[in-house]
């Protein structure tokens, strides 16, 4: 008993990692319908310049809002010169644009950083969350930050002006248009955004997992099952997605013997594919229904 | 433009080509490869200390009155670019004999290769177990002690010293961490009941919170990391914060100061013991060993920008003292036959840097140059040897 109530406890951490992570993927999504493959590579280059910034003398709390203006305006800036010129090209070449992206972030962070680990300090502390708790602080304090921003993003698409005509512009673009919406520069402000909700996730991420080039690279899977789980046009499905995939993989790791350790990571892909077949909307998301 | 130059240059390839490899002034081609570039490219600064080390014993006049020819590739890590470098090697530049190629992956990609070539493929920069195999390859010999070795080492002295313990075992699911935990249930033996609890991660996992839980609840007192510098930070990590007071032993592939422990937290790295056969710039033990001074001087006028704290520069310069030796037990046989039997019979050879009381022995079936260690703690702020150096076969 006591090793389930650790391994739940310690998979609502893991999943913290997760929702964050899917936060970030659902702001996209909801800017372009479509899932970016680089999202988490952009989040990790981030965090190497939250690292940097860090190294470079300046404290904490100046850093964490300079690096996510800094992202908000790279996801803009990526958008502007890389997929504004091609806006009206087939999914297949921003698909393939994407996989572009994240070699060269991959590639420019070891370039830049070298591969070695680095740890990025926590404003949380690091100790446990209270004695022997299998839960560190700082990931009580990540989930915390991860309920915020959930506000925050539920708040923004529900009461603003801007959140309804971003998800105008994404959803109808040509109906947008025609009553008013600036649908290109609602898709570079969703880049911004999706970037700066990444930045966040990766400084929160890296003191648990430790900052390389390839920090990432799962995480981000986990996040798309997290966020495909919870249904990719709803911020709240999205993190409980993340925490479910976080709970779930601890549990099947621990009390299924075949999974073991060798099929954990197939578990979230299996998930996705599970969430597809039945509900494809997700738990939390809106079915769309289109007229043809 | 051709240049007369370089016109020139094509005829002295060309009659060197038809004069054969075989002239005595020619110089010894010895090839190598290494990831200058990639993801692995720290451990390029090998390739470049061997290089200076090369450039020193020529100016000194070279092994038996020839010169040494390094070829030195970059294979970025990739068994691909691997075999195509090796091949190169050995069909373009005719290289002697293979040395130093770095890396389990892509070492492996050549394996049957450069048997099947016959070319000596020695002293290979990786700790995997099956270089010692010479029935099958007789071309292929290691240098470091295997993975197997230091897992054995670990048994040993668990059995020795903690006779009660109960271990717990955390190692990544490929051939590196499955050579430690074959190799620690074989140095176990009757008692491998002792092992209570394991846990294999995959390199793709995220975090490795979960496995260090679990394996926390088996109520092990050893607790045993095999794992690649990420995982062992996030392992000692975990450990620490969950409160979880086993003893802790680390793979020697981990033991990083810099590149582990640090970011891992030193308050948490405290008391882990791990295994060494290298002597380290900055141990006071050996702050004016006579090896150390000679590779300080070696580091300042044939290698001055690299990083004297780095053990790749260390180790560098001992294999690459290593093979010098080797060819100078070759004589004046440096043929590829010449240098293989060389290396098949190496008698208590001190190489330099290597700890006090570590010799390098080989034999017609036995192919592994360096089967002893010796155990060092962590402190809290660097590694302490104790105890007698530990050898098992």
């Amino acid at each position: 008993m006591d090793l389930f109530i650790q391994q739940v406890v310690s998979g609502f951490a893991t999943g913290g990692i997760y929702a964050c992570m899917a936060l970030s993927v659902v702001m996209i999504y909801q800017a372009i319908h479509h899932l970016n493959f680089a999202q988490g590579e952009m989040a990790m280059f981030s965090t190497y310049i939250a690292w940097q910034l860090l190294a470079w003398g300046l404290p904490y709390w100046a850093v964490f809002p300079l690096v996510i203006a800094i992202s908000f305006v790279g996801g803009f800036a990526v958008e502007r010169i890389v997929f504004k010129p091609i806006e009206n090209a087939p999914v297949l070449s921003h698909i393939v644009i994407f996989i572009a992206l994240f070699a060269i972030f991959n590639s420019f962070a070891g370039f830049i950083w070298d591969f070695t680990i680095k740890a990025v300090p926590s404003p949380f502390g690091d100790g446990p969350l209270y004695p022997g708790a299998p839960i560190g602080t700082h990931q009580a304090g990540m989930i915390g930050v991860t309920m915020v921003v959930l506000v925050m993003l539920w708040a923004f698409f529900r009461f603003t002006r801007m959140g309804l005509a971003m998800r105008a512009a994404a959803a109808n673009p040509d109906s947008a248009r025609l009553v008013g919406v600036k649908v290109s520069m609602m898709t570079a402000l969703g880049w911004g955004m999706a970037s700066a909700i990444g930045a966040v996730a990766g400084v929160l991420i890296a003191p648990v997992v430790f900052l390389e080039p390839n920090m990432m690279l799962s995480i981000l899977l986990y996040g798309f099952a997290g966020a495909v789980l919870g249904g990719l046009t709803s911020p709240a499905g999205a993190v409980l997605g993340g925490f479910l995939v976080g709970i779930i993989e601890n549990l099947a790791g621990t009390y299924i013997p075949v999974i073991g350790g060798e099929l954990k990571l197939p578990i979230a892909l299996f998930l996705i594919v599970a969430v597809l077949l039945i509900k494809p909307a997700g738990l939390l998301g809106r079915r769309t229904v289109q007229r043809v | 433009m051709i240049t007369r130059r370089s016109a020139l240059m094509a005829a002295v390839a060309t009659s060197a080509l038809v004069a054969g490899p075989a002239l005595a002034e020619d110089p010894i081609k010895i090839g190598n490869v290494m990831p200058y570039s990639g993801p692995a490219s720290a451990y390029g600064t090998i390739g470049k200390t061997i290089n200076a080390y090369i450039e020193m014993t020529n100016a000194k006049g070279g092994v038996n009155g020839r010169q040494i020819e390094f070829i030195s590739y970059d294979d970025g890590y990739s068994p691909p670019k691997m075999v195509e470098q090796v091949r190169r090697l050995v069909e373009q530049d005719e290289v002697t004999a293979l040395f130093q190629t770095l890396g389990t992956p892509t070492n492996t990609a050549i394996h049957k290769y450069i048997n099947a070539k016959r070319v000596p493929h020695l002293f290979l920069a990786t700790g995997a177990a099956k270089w010692d195999d010479p029935e099958n390859f007789p071309m292929t010999m290691g240098w470091q002690p295997s993975y197997v070795v230091e897992a054995k080492i670990y048994a040993k002295y668990i059995m020795d010293n903690m006779p009660d313990a109960k271990v717990a075992m955390l190692y990544q699911n490929d051939d590196f961490g499955k050579d430690y935990y074959n190799g620690f249930k074989e140095g176990l033996g009757d008692k491998v009941d002792m092992l209570v609890a394991e846990a294999p991660y995959e390199v793709a996992a995220p975090t490795v919170d979960s496995e260090v839980i679990n394996l926390k609840a088996s109520g092990a007192d050893v607790f045993i990391i095999i794992a690649t510098p990420k995982f062992a930070a996030q392992a000692i990590k975990k450990s620490a914060e969950i409160g979880w007071e086993a003893q802790r032993f680390l793979t020697n592939v981990s033991l990083s100061v810099g590149g582990v422990l640090k970011p891992a937290g030193f308050e948490a790295s405290k008391g882990i013991i791990s295994a060494g056969y290298l002597m380290e710039e900055g141990d006071a033990q050996f702050a004016d060993s006579p090896e150390l001074l000679e590779w300080r001087e070696f580091m300042a006028e044939w290698y001055p920008e690299g990083d004297v704290t780095s053990s790749f520069t260390v180790f560098g310069y001992s294999v690459g003292a290593t093979i010098v030796h080797t060819l100078e037990m070759a004589g004046d046989d440096l043929s590829r036959e010449g240098i293989l039997a060389a290396a098949a019979s190496l008698k208590d050879y001190d190489a330099p840097l290597l700890l006090p009381g570590i010799l390098i022995n080989t034999a017609e079936d036995d192919f592994a140059p360096i089967e002893a260690m010796q155990l060092q703690k962590f402190d809290g702020e660097s590694w302490k040897r104790f105890g007698e150096v530990i050898t098992v076969d």
